[in-house]
């Protein structure tokens, strides 16, 4: 203990001067001048203040600009040209991104179907048991491997690749490495499934994937950073925009993390599951979040057409949550046979967490609350915004479910999956649904075939994780209740349960429903849908023909 | 902020440092005081295949391995046994902790259910032996034979849930998983309770 609070003074007193120096530094070299100008970086001459969704139909698009207003700056020629490089960049970032968006998508309804199947065994022990392969044990982590590595990373990556060019204003550099990247990593996850179905574990939740199938990952994913790295060193922008920030760390993150979790036999007992949750929690926080993010960032402002509403509040929120979101994991053993001073550490952080969540909330809402009616045009928007909205109810609720009174209630209970499926299908699914609705079109020159199916898949998935959502949150909540009640035997909180668990397989089938219609059309607008050539990015109109297009 | 490399390692550093608050510096104070209590021996060789097979059917899952300290939870009055604590887990790899109770806690296991002959009838089937369990049966740790050999284990079950005709025998995946759950009992004392989290606010 003693060493541990020595190790503590020293480690505050040498972060506190370090900090201060690196703060005088960036001041003194003028790091932090980024008005309302570096907001614009993202946007071309006579761009903001003209809305954009490649996903709504044209008409409605013309309605959405009317809702608008008026474009703020005047167009010229400049803007043709900034155009036709855009153009050039999404041209240079397609192949990739097809790969990696439509094997996110295929992981997408696997992961729908094992969890479809593991919800339902919670409430019907008796269905499929006599393979081992579907048990409840091995299609549980499954589900999580398959949706966090195949549907969540690849998506992720996905439209980090579409994002880089755009951001760095350059054409992608190195594309091929990303797509072998993405055979790679397919092939990792598919072999990491099969492994899971079959009982091959390393055991650990989020670490389930045999350590030898990892290095199928770190290959392809390392393989995925080439045109990261290679584009970020030939950029032609002065100044890197929010979301490139959030690329980049997520870029050395993940591979740290991943690859140090992963390695077999470097603890065991308590310390090594201390290794497990900083890893579990850290890829939520430092992984998807920042992907997540960053599409954020990007969408919303580009969408709406308007500059984020506070540039400087952006960067308050990346480095706080670098900072807090690094060190929460330990709140997944409060209670555990761990120091509890560590605990204290992760608690704290946790709840610290309030300040770039508040950051982050400030920026995205307040820039779509400023054009809020929007929202009744653009799906896209929609999809964003929600997702948007998830990450701060998430997050907020995350950091009360740390403190000590809550989590004794809600530890080892349902309403935690409730939670982390608020963080990862509510915040980060549906940001990147929205992201691919942006995306697809700018890849194949055409519109989505059929607008209704966007909306009934937002519908679906909305109504859906409501139904998933409440009654998960309720009957676990009253699960924990339960359970601290030692004069009701434990027999009690799994009876009370049931109805929820019920309600829960409901909400979770019109989330796969919803998943179905949305590949079933990704599917068909990338294979042969309706020959309409869309506006791309090229040959917008200028302001003089108002919000009308000309076609290209 | 202009600088890609001012980003990368500023994002590096901050990982490093978390680990370094949360992970290592945990573990060096655990590995200096965290020996083998006495009365806790290594898992036997079946018993260490039963692990294999509790960590490749996935219990942890549902199934924490830590009751929690009386201040906190009542685990105790359960059942449960004494707040666990880090050296109760020296022989453990991987950790089978876990983030879930829809079953109960199992590291006294083994000292609140010492027969075998419950074991094996609670994999079968959960409702033959506890009414309204949600965990899934495990035929296929199973056998239904006509006529069990000598030196065959068989399942003793209550008739609504015995086959039809035939005898119920236990695989070798089944025996040593039972085998591995009757050692799970860290009843013994220790020196060092955690202290209550409350006292540490």
């Amino acid at each position: 203990m003693t060493t541990a609070i020595a190790f503590l003074l020293a480690a505050t007193f040498l972060i506190s001067v370090g900090g201060l120096a690196l703060l005088i530094w960036a001041l003194a070299n003028d790091q932090f001048t980024m008005g309302p100008r570096a907001a614009r970086t993202i946007f071309g001459p006579g761009e903001v203040g003209r809305v954009e969704d490649p996903a709504t139909p044209q008409a409605a698009r013309r309605e959405m600009q009317r809702e608008r207003g008026a474009v703020e700056e005047p167009g010229s020629e400049d803007q043709r040209e900034e155009l036709e490089a855009r153009a050039e960049a999404d041209r240079s970032s397609r192949v990739p991104v097809v790969w990696w968006l439509s094997s996110s998508l295929i992981w997408l309804l696997v992961g729908s179907a094992l969890g479809m199947i593991a919800s339902l065994k919670l409430h019907m022990p008796e269905w499929l048991v006599d393979d081992a392969a579907l048990t409840f044990g091995r299609v549980r982590p499954a589900h999580l491997n398959v949706v966090a590595y195949g549907w969540a990373s690849m998506a992720g990556v996905g439209v980090g690749i579409w994002l880089i060019p755009r951001l760095f204003k350059v054409r992608l550099q190195g594309a091929v490495y990303a797509t072998r990247g993405a055979i790679i990593w397919n092939a990792g996850v598919l072999a990491g499934t099969a492994a899971l179905l079959a009982g091959y574990t390393d055991g650990m939740e989020w670490l389930e994937f045999p350590w030898p199938i990892d290095i199928a990952l770190v290959i392809g994913g390392a393989l995925a950073a080439v045109p990261l790295i290679l584009s970020l060193l030939e950029r032609r922008v002065q100044h890197l925009y929010v979301s490139s920030w959030y690329l980049l760390a997520a870029l050395i993150w993940f591979p740290m993390l991943f690859v140090t979790a992963n390695i077999p036999d470097l603890f065991s007992g308590v310390e090594q599951s201390m290794l497990n949750w900083w890893y579990a929690h850290n890829v939520l926080g430092l992984w998807m979040t920042p992907l997540g993010l960053a599409a954020a960032y990007y969408f919303i402002p580009k969408i709406v057409g308007a500059p984020i509403y506070s540039y400087s509040l952006s960067l308050i929120g990346f480095w706080a949550l670098a900072l807090f979101y690094s060190q929460v994991g330990l709140h997944h053993l409060i209670g555990g046979p761990v120091p509890t001073w560590a605990v204290t550490i992760s608690i704290v952080h946790s709840v610290m967490m309030v300040i770039p969540v508040l950051a982050v909330a400030i920026n995205h809402h307040m820039t779509v609350a400023r054009h809020w009616r929007l929202l009744l045009y653009s799906p896209t928007l929609r999809f964003v915004t929600l997702g948007a909205v998830a990450y701060t109810l998430s997050s907020v609720q995350g950091s009360l479910q740390s403190l000590r009174e809550v989590n004794t209630i809600t530890h080892f209970t349902h309403y935690t999956v409730a939670h982390a499926h608020l963080g990862v299908y509510g915040f980060f699914s549906l940001i990147m649904f929205g992201s691919i609705y942006f995306i697809l079109p700018r890849l194949t020159g055409r519109e989505w075939p059929y607008p209704r199916a966007i909306a009934a898949h937002f519908w679906l998935v909305f109504f859906g994780f409501a139904v998933y959502f409440i009654p998960l949150s309720i009957g676990g909540w009253l699960q924990g209740v339960a359970m601290l009640d030692a004069t009701k035997p434990f027999m009690e909180s799994v009876n009370l349960t049931k109805p929820y668990l019920f309600w829960r397989s409901i909400g979770g089938g019109m989330m796969t429903l919803g998943h179905v219609v949305f590949v079933v059309h990704a599917a068909l607008a990338l294979l042969r849908g309706r020959p309409v050539r869309d506006e791309a990015t090229l040959f917008r109109p200028l302001p003089a023909d108002s919000a009308e297009r000309t076609p290209s | 902020m202009t600088r890609a490399l001012g980003i990368v390692a500023g994002a590096a550093m901050i990982l490093l440092f978390a680990a370094l608050m949360i992970v290592v510096m945990p573990a060096i104070q655990l590995q200096g005081t965290t020996r083998a209590p006495q009365g806790l021996e290594p898992y036997s060789e079946q018993a260490a295949r039963g692990r294999e097979v509790y960590v490749s059917l996935g219990c942890v899952y549902c199934h924490s391995q830590q009751p929690r300290d009386p201040s906190v939870a009542p685990d105790g009055e359960r059942g449960w046994g004494r707040a666990a604590v880090p050296a109760d887990f020296v022989y453990d790899s991987p950790h089978l902790l876990g983030s879930m109770r829809t079953g109960p806690d199992l590291l006294n296991i083994g000292a609140r259910q010492p027969s075998s002959d419950w074991h094996l009838a609670h994999l079968y089937n959960p409702r033959s032996v506890s009414p309204g369990s949600t965990m899934p049966s495990y035929p296929f740790l199973f056998q239904v034979v006509d006529e069990p050999a000598a030196d065959d284990v068989t399942v003793p079950l209550p008739p609504d849930y015995a086959p039809q005709s035939g005898v119920v025998i236990a695989r070798r995946d089944a025996l040593a998983l039972v085998q591995y759950l009757k050692e799970l009992d860290r009843t013994y004392p220790v020196d060092v309770l955690p202290v209550s989290e409350e006292s540490d606010e």
